[in-house]
């Protein structure tokens, strides 16, 4: 039910944002629709803590910031190899053991390693991700772990 | 101060134009499927970052903003989400990654 509340609330504001009409009649219709919604997404069984992530609660907006100064390293690092005239890249693979449990905090896992240049997650098996990096140094970076235990911490103790 | 915000907008959007088409030489120069994925990677994380947040300087406080950051958003949840089927299903397909490999030159292709 909480899931389900907060689904309707997540839904109804992003749909104030988004129509900007601020009636009493259309903020009525959008209402009743953002239920409408809830109520089939119930009826398919979808609503449950992967659809609607309030568990990781705000912990998540610790997480964001840190992942966004990352990935624009990450940018400046890529940006720089791939200017420079002799080209220093050594792709590597690599496996790493996920620090985390729940599937949703592996794909939050898994997602920011692709999301920041020059890694990419190519297999996600089990407890173990498939990482190709484009260099040996953003290979060490992942084996040292640091955003392994960052994303971990976000699902919880 | 208007001048200072388009100033900052302006340098914004360049710096994105600039990774645009840093992730587009980068496609073109690196030399397999994998790395070029890092270079594409560019493009869509830092360059439609610094476009969109200097378009947000220049619609400011308004829904405008707000549309463009949900833009980024959902841009951000989707893009590892798709790089990941590519470059799963390119592994499964049997594409070999080109391993340490160091300077320009192929000599060793294939």
């Amino acid at each position: 039910m909480v899931y389900a509340i907060s689904l309707w609330i997540a839904l109804y504001a992003t749909w104030l944002l988004l129509s900007g009409f601020y009636t009493p009649f259309l903020m009525g219709l959008g209402a009743v629709s953002c239920a409408v919604v809830v109520f089939i997404a119930r009826r398919m069984d979808v609503i449950d803590h992967e659809a609607v992530p309030i568990q990781l609660g705000w912990r998540i907006l610790t997480y964001w910031p840190w992942l966004i100064v990352e990935i624009f390293k990450a940018n400046i690092d890529v940006t720089r190899r791939v200017l420079s005239p002799s080209l220093p890249i050594s792709p590597t693979m690599i496996k790493v053991k996920t620090a985390q449990r729940s599937d949703l905090a592996k794909v939050i896992y898994a997602n920011s390693i692709t999301l920041t240049p020059g890694t990419v997650s190519v297999d996600v098996h089990e407890d173990e991700i498939t990482v190709h990096a484009i260099s040996a140094e953003g290979a060490a970076d992942i084996a040292e772990g640091t955003m392994n235990r960052k994303a971990a911490a976000v699902e919880g103790a | 101060m208007a001048v200072a915000i388009d100033i900052l907008s302006w340098a914004l959007l360049l710096s994105g134009g600039f990774f645009v088409v840093v992730g587009g030489i980068g496609v073109l120069r690196l030399p397999d499927l994998y790395t070029r994925m890092h270079a594409a990677g560019v493009t869509d994380t830092g360059g439609a970052a610094l476009i969109l947040i200097g378009l947000m300087l220049q619609a400011g406080f308004t829904l405008i903003t707000v549309k463009l950051l949900l833009i980024l958003l959902f841009l951000w949840f989707t893009s590892p989400t798709a790089s990941y089927a590519l470059a799963n299903s390119a592994l499964f397909d049997g594409v070999k990654p080109l391993l340490q490999k160091r300077g320009a030159d192929d000599e060793d292709e294939g």
